[in-house]
């Protein structure tokens, strides 16, 4: 729907009754900075940008929204990588940086209580004083928030041995799409009753507003030790990552960064990586200091035996933190040698690696693109990123379709189209590479059950009909059937 | 589209580009993490300017309020990845800001007098320092503060007159000798930069960096005839003076002959090291501003090249160490001033919480933003507090004065010193300090 000029000042009004000053924002020029998440391929414009500070804001927003028919989207950093929380259809955004508190933390239990806010690497800031972490660690985790998590079930480096979100969370308080707060899950490992915390992680914000999380924190790991394997040839290190795994260990961590990355990342913080490498592995181990050094030997062993030329060590502390850092600084650091990339999230079995990044290589070469790789090599999930240059006309246009192309290439091997960035906009026209007509629709029917209107982050996840070279979000026209309220779109 | 590099009014904005938006700034920015709104995160910033510069906005009410809450910290850009140069943006946006909206004639006159009158002319700086002692020490401030006389004055002026720093008499605001001899074997001959707020507020801070940068082994020259580097006018929007400045400061200094120029405060560092960017296109001066930035030094980076000449005798303080923006972000650095401490016998340095965050100073932004710059504070001052050292050491006047001023609103017994003044004591001087 379209708001008349006096119907958004009206809202205006009472968002702001509910909120008080300073929390609404409304202004053309201010909405725009709100248009992209991290992923500025695709834009859109809210009507309304709100900062709640608790669940009965969150909810009563959420209740206007309802009554005025106007959707609605959470947004937490905009660090995603999808398109997700963009406003696709205008309506209200309701942003969650000033919900931003750890609100207790149970240290003998080993939970934390946690609003949506709070930024990832907080948490462990936090707790790490008395010897814990969070474990999920993506990329981004200095600036993205848990709440952003939660709605991705986002991973990291070192989902490898300690899972992705859905297996630190224990429970959430959630505004529901119509404005009930409810719990799912609560502070207890085994919870009875249907699992909804687990369906509700990873749900892309389309089922709710997560308001308060209970999270599992970790005590930190003994020891960790971290080798970098260099390589002269990347399906070398390919090989070496199967090898690794094939014999039976298991690494907390084994990240593949090719040659263009490493350029790009030495540029940026200097931190260590051979720049004539063709790839190199970073692999760490945690856990019990002993048998630690044989575990490593077993990798080096693997490592060497499939072809590296080199093993490095960190031997300091500051030394480890830096390898890290340029890997988890990888894809702003592309901006050293690109003024745009699209970041793609393929799954696909360890095994197919080398045959893949081949693919992907052609495919990006035949659409006079370049490709930098870096990617979370232990459990199969790829990250190429496609650089361009949005002033040069056609190339957003090139790297929609090539994205597509790899995708299809990850469906075929028998992988998936995301790991952890989450469907959004970017991918919901390739959910039917790897779902049936039939397992879609079971999904909407999940959807609706949740999110019967429809008002809650709507044009997500699901495919439209637009084609695939065209950029941005379609604005929305509703169906002839739909008007006639035979159908309902999701 | 065009793709020709991006301006603001001639000044090049074109690093814009660079920015991938991955948001990995965002947590580090000081009034993103108090407000949480975007328009004031470094990325939100950056995206404002690109749309100023590709003329998708015109320069609004709000944009304006969200350029000018920038503290010019540049805490973003030691986390960003992609290296967008946002200290250049910003002030491309500042100084843009200047242009369109210069304001009423009041705050023109107020920036003239500023700006162009006193920070161009270090007599006139001297004369309204001594005027400035007179109002003070006559007890005439006292006066027109308990009359409640100077809260009814016009715009910021109340604001200006609350943070008026202490002007301490003439002897104590005396420049240093024109030369100081070196002591034992000749390590560099060094020039000087005395500063313009730092001459008339800090002057023993310099008086005390000659005798330092002179035991260990520096001859140290003080050119006559230097005035403002031009960083206040650069960050407060003001690019022509800021050029003429840098051109002068250039011409002074290349004439003292020195291998280095060593500077005491932060943003005068950071800002005379871009000289180089600031004078890139100016054919007579291009060349000759990088060999200068290839010779500046912050007072720190310069000592920590070599172990402190000793004898120093023992500092016994409990300290904690602030680092200044334009130090540690404007100059990246970080762990020369901490080695220097490590070097003083009976000194005990423990970390600060966020010591590299904002205190809210930010050359003039407490007197223009006084309620950012006032949340800041009191967030620095509890970090402070939480440490129970007995000294803050930082680098710079700024930090100082605000840091000085948030401790006595607590009525906290912390003293608050510059880095040289601790050295200094070591050597056995006393400290610079009038406290």
């Amino acid at each position: 729907m379209t708001l008349t000029a006096s119907g958004k000042r009206d809202l205006r009004q009472e968002l702001e009754a509910i909120l008080g000053p300073g929390a609404v924002l409304s202004d053309p020029d201010e909405l725009l900075v709100y248009e992209s998440d991290g992923l500025t391929l695709f834009r859109a414009l809210a009507d309304f940008v709100v900062f709640p500070t608790s669940a009965e804001h969150v909810s009563a927003i959420v209740k206007l929204a309802n009554r005025e028919k106007l959707p609605f989207v959470a947004r937490g950093a905009g660090t995603g990588l999808s398109g997700g929380c963009l406003p696709t259809e205008g309506g209200i955004v309701i942003s969650l940086m000033r919900m931003n508190r750890v609100l207790e933390v149970d240290y003998d239990n080993q939970i934390a209580v946690v609003e949506p806010g709070l930024v990832n690497l907080h948490l462990s800031w936090k707790v790490g004083p008395r010897g814990y972490y969070y474990a999920p660690d993506p990329s981004s985790q200095q600036a993205c928030t848990i709440g952003g998590n939660i709605a991705n079930n986002s991973g990291g480096p070192h989902t490898l041995k300690y899972g992705v979100t859905t297996n630190h969370v224990l429970g959430l308080e959630v505004v529901m799409p119509d404005g009930e707060v409810v719990w799912l899950g609560g502070k207890t490992r085994d919870a009875c009753g249907y699992d909804l915390a687990g369906v509700f992680v990873g749900s892309e914000g389309t089922f709710g507003i997560a308001t308060k999380i209970v999270v599992r924190i970790l005590k930190k790991p003994q020891a960790v030790k971290t080798v970098l394997a260099v390589f002269d040839e990347i399906d070398r290190a390919s090989e070496a990552v199967s090898a690794v795994i094939g014999r039976g260990l298991v690494p907390a961590a084994m990240e593949m960064i090719d040659h263009l990355t490493i350029q790009a990342v030495e540029d940026a913080f200097g931190c260590g990586y051979p720049r004539d490498a063709a790839a190199a592995l970073l692999i760490e181990l945690d856990g019990l200091a002993v048998g630690m050094e044989a575990q490593a030997e077993r990798i080096v062993a693997a490592c060497r035996e499939t072809g590296a030329r080199e093993i490095r060590t960190a031997r300091t502390e500051s030394e480890r933190l830096l390898l890290w850092k340029g890997r988890k600084s990888a894809f702003g650091a592309y901006g050293r040698i690109s003024p745009a990339y699209m970041v793609m999230d393929g799954v696909i079995p360890r095994t197919k690696l080398p045959y893949v990044l081949h693919r992907v290589n052609e495919i990006v070469a035949a659409a006079g693109l370049r490709v930098g790789n870096v990617f979370h090599a232990g459990d199969g999930n790829l990250h190429p990123n496609l650089l361009y240059d949005p002033r040069k006309p056609g190339d957003e246009a090139r790297v929609v379709a090539a994205g597509a192309e790899i995708m299809k290439v990850c469906a075929e091997v028998g992988g998936s189209i995301s790991g952890e960035h989450g469907i959004g906009l970017e991918k919901s026209d390739f959910m039917p590479f790897i779902f049936s007509a039939a397992d879609l629709a079971f999904m909407h029917r999940l959807k609706s059950a949740f999110n019967p209107t429809g008002l809650c982050n709507p044009g997500k996840i699901f495919p439209t009909k637009k084609s695939c070279g065209e950029v941005g979000p379609v604005a929305y026209r509703p169906h002839p059937i739909e008007e006639k309220g035979l159908a309902q779109r999701f | 589209m065009d793709a020709s590099p991006l301006t603001l009014h001639g000044l090049s904005v074109e690093g814009v580009n660079q920015c991938v938006h991955c948001g990995l700034c965002l947590a580090y920015c000081p009034t993103f993490s108090v407000l949480g709104t975007e328009m004031d995160s470094p990325r939100g910033r950056i995206f404002l300017v690109k749309s100023l510069a590709e003329g998708r906005m015109s320069l609004s009410d709000s944009t304006v309020r969200h350029l000018s809450l920038c503290l010019d910290c540049r805490a973003c850009e030691t986390v960003c990845p992609a290296g967008v140069p946002y200290g250049q943006l910003i002030e491309a946006a500042k100084a843009e800001i200047e242009r369109q909206r210069p304001g009423g004639p009041v705050r023109r006159i107020f920036r003239w007098l500023n700006f162009g009158l006193l920070l161009g002319h270090p007599r006139l700086l001297a004369l309204a320092a001594s005027g400035a002692r007179l109002y003070q020490a006559s007890g005439l401030q006292r006066l027109a503060r308990r009359s409640g006389l100077i809260r009814r004055l016009p715009g910021t002026l109340p604001a200006w007159d609350a943070l008026l720093p202490t002007v301490p008499s003439k002897a104590e605001r005396a420049a240093p000798p024109r030369l100081t001899p070196a002591e034992g074997p000749r390590r560099a001959r060094v020039a000087l930069l005395t500063g313009c707020v730092q001459s008339v507020v800090f002057g023993a801070h310099n008086r005390a960096t000659a005798r330092v940068l002179a035991k260990n082994g520096c001859d140290v020259v003080v050119p006559d005839g230097q005035g403002c580097c031009g960083a206040l006018n650069a960050h407060g929007g003001d690019h022509a003076r800021a050029l003429a400045m840098a051109r002068s400061t250039i011409d002074t200094f290349e004439a003292a002959g020195v291998e280095a120029v060593i500077v005491n405060t932060s943003g005068c560092g950071a800002h005379m090291k871009a000289y180089g960017h600031l004078l890139a296109d100016d054919p007579a001066y291009a060349a000759r501003a990088k060999r200068f930035v290839a010779s500046v030094q912050d007072l720190a980076e310069f000592l920590a090249r070599e172990p402190l000449r000793g004898p120093l005798s023992p500092v016994p303080l409990t300290c904690t160490y602030h680092d200044p923006c334009h130090v540690v972000h404007g100059q990246k650095i970080k762990s020369e001033p901490r080695q220097l401490l490590a070097q003083i016998p009976g000194l005990r340095l423990v970390e600060l919480a966020e010591s590299d965050w904002c205190c809210g100073s930010a050359g003039i932004y407490n007197l223009t933003q006084p309620e950012m710059a006032t949340r800041l504070l009191h967030r620095k001052v509890g970090h402070v507090l939480a440490t129970q050292a007995e000294a803050l050491v930082t680098a710079n006047p700024g930090c100082i004065l605000q840091i000085q001023a948030g401790l006595s609103a607590h009525d906290a017994k912390v003293n608050v010193l510059h880095l040289v003044e601790i050295l200094d004591r070591a050597y056995g001087g006393h400290g610079g300090s009038r406290r």
